[in-house]
């Protein structure tokens, strides 16, 4: 494989405003196939902005943007193919409270990769059981626990078979305990060679399954290193602070 | 829900209460007698709903059965009218196209801030003069075909009346249709955003996303509201009597006035009022139980 080939991601000087307020400031990097990256960095600084900007839920208005070979602009038909490449897992969970867990699986195949009933259902059960909650195929979401929302979420993301999957806080709205069993499926999904962007301050997570560490800070990327760099011997003072605040407790 | 299983009991101050009210009517009632010098005569009431023709033996509908009847057709059409006006322009008010929106939030707000008389006055007087001839609702009601005949008076009447009577239900509908418009804007925007960006980012377009994501929630948000718009729209129906469409209250009117029982002309329009409104009311709720019930 060629470089070009392996390269699923290209950001290329990428800024976004809200009104007056500048969330990216030219930000670039590119992700291969198959790559972890574990993206941190204080409140506010842009992480969020970054990557809903790589399946358009923001629409960024400079630099370019190319998911899968695909050209990110306002084409519609573009948007759409991409997102399917490209599954996301959000901190609210986000489920659909008023389907069951097996329909809130099946609805994104089934509409917009136009697959059959059946097909989803036996590949959503699949999923469920990667996730290991089978059992909870029929019920609603408000009948689940939060660490099984989560999980569920995966599930819905990974049903649409997508290349690429974003993860965004995904542990931040969990109790404690509930913790470890997202973290662990999403460490299953890294084995298996899942490409991931995951925004997270679980450094443990990070140091276990991250081949690549982003800090932002104030809508640019300060640092980008591995994770044994990264961590023993941050480069500059903004990093340096940050894993102090952060590892501190 | 501890008490479930009691029935609610009454104290003494719901038993104060409710004497003062049986004290207040009774005076009232004895008031209107005395002092008005009102003697009271259903009789001569009651024919105006029904009487028996002598010579053929067989009972008659009467003018306050007829409004009755017409005030049914404007609340059935009524609410399905308006309700369609309600959903399609509440989609314009939140579409991501500039001129759908300004579209409907015109038609919202011109409609919420005039009154709902001068508001059907002109209204009326734009639609029965420009809008009728040109819809060729006239010359329907005209027409010669046994057929199209029997199809108006079965749905709206006598043929005479046509025409005035789809010029007030198009007034009522597009009057409560602007609150039925915010009460589905409302209903949409009270869905999270995430679940938008949920459905989005599985792939669903636009439409899609409405369609199995956020119109399914919506509803069981805007139904309450929704069936307390439509009650008020049977209520807000008797404004149509103003440009002569011959509903209950209209009827009322005519026969208060050929008779002058006006106490009882009233009451028993009332009472007909209130008998539709509060079926609406008993069968929504029962609507919303089946509903809730058939989700868990
Ligand atoms: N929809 C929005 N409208 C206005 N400002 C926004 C919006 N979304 C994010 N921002 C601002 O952009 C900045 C970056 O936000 P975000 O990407 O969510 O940061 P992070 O995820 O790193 O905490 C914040 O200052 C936030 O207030
Ligand atoms: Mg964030």
């Amino acid at each position: 494989m060629t470089d070009t080939d392996k390269r699923v991601i290209r950001l290329d000087n990428v800024s976004k405003s809200f009104g007056n307020f500048q969330a990216l400031k030219g930000v670039s990097f590119d992700i291969n196939h198959g790559q972890k990256v574990v993206v941190c960095g204080p409140s506010g600084s842009g992480k969020s902005t970054m990557i809903r900007c790589i399946n358009r839920l923001e629409e960024h208005d400079g630099g370019s943007i190319t998911v899968n070979g695909v050209e990110l602009t306002d084409d519609m038909a573009n948007i759409l193919a991409v997102r399917r490449e490209v599954g996301m897992v959000f901190q609210q969970f986000n489920l659909f409270p008023h389907l069951t867990v097996l329909d809130n699986l099946t609805l994104g195949p089934m509409r917009s990769r136009g697959a059959d009933k059946q097909q989803a259902q036996g590949t959503a059960m699949e999923y469920l059981e990667r996730v290991r909650i089978p059992d909870q195929a029929n019920k609603y979401p408000s009948q689940l626990s939060g660490g099984q929302q989560q999980r569920v979420a995966i599930a819905r993301s990974l049903c649409m078979k997508p290349k690429i999957m974003l993860f965004d806080e995904p542990t931040s709205a969990l109790d404690p305990e509930m913790i470890k069993e997202v973290l662990d499926v999403m460490i299953e999904l890294a084995e298996e060679g899942m490409t991931m962007i995951v925004v997270t301050h679980e450094m443990g997570f990070a140091k276990t399954v991250a081949d690549t560490m982003i800090f932002m800070d104030h809508g640019e990327i300060v640092e980008v290193a591995p994770p044994s760099e990264f961590f023993s011997s941050p480069r500059s003072e903004r990093t340096q602070l940050f894993l102090s605040q952060i590892l501190s407790h | 829900m501890i008490r479930k299983n009691k029935k609610p009991r009454l104290n003494w101050i719901d038993f104060a209460v409710i004497s003062s009210v049986v004290g207040f009517l009774i005076f009232v009632v004895l008031r209107v007698d005395s002092v008005l010098n009102y003697s009271w005569n259903w009789n001569h009431v009651f024919p105006f709903v029904m009487y028996l023709d002598e010579d053929t033996g067989q009972w008659v509908s009467n003018l306050l059965l007829e409004g009755l009847i017409i005030t049914l057709r404007l609340a059935v059409y009524g609410i399905i009218i308006s309700a369609v006006i309600g959903v399609v322009m509440g989609l314009c008010r939140i579409s991501s196209n500039l001129f759908l929106r300004m579209v409907a939030r015109s038609y919202v707000e011109l409609v919420r801030n005039t009154p709902p008389l001068v508001f059907i006055f002109i209204f009326y007087f734009f639609l029965s003069t420009q809008l009728m001839p040109l819809l060729g609702i006239d010359e329907l009601a005209r027409s010669d075909s046994p057929a199209v005949k029997t199809m108006i008076w079965i749905l709206c009447g006598d043929p005479i009346l046509f025409s005035n009577f789809v010029s007030g239900l198009i007034c009522l509908s597009i009057f409560e249709g602007a609150y039925i418009t915010e009460i589905v804007r409302a209903g949409i925007q009270s869905i999270p955003r995430g679940q938008w960006e949920a459905g989005r980012a599985i792939g669903l377009s636009r439409i899609d996303v409405m369609r199995y994501v956020i119109l399914p929630q919506a509803v069981s948000k805007i139904a309450p509201p929704l069936a307390n718009q439509f009650i008020t729209l049977i209520k807000d129906s008797s404004i149509v009597s103003l440009i002569s469409i011959q509903e209950l209250t209209f009827m009322a009117v005519e026969v208060g006035v050929s008779t002058s029982r006006i106490f009882e002309v009233w009451i028993l329009v009332a009472v007909m009022y209130f008998v539709i409104c509060y079926s609406c009311v008993l069968f929504f709720n029962w609507l919303e139980r089946r509903a809730a019930r058939s989700k868990r």
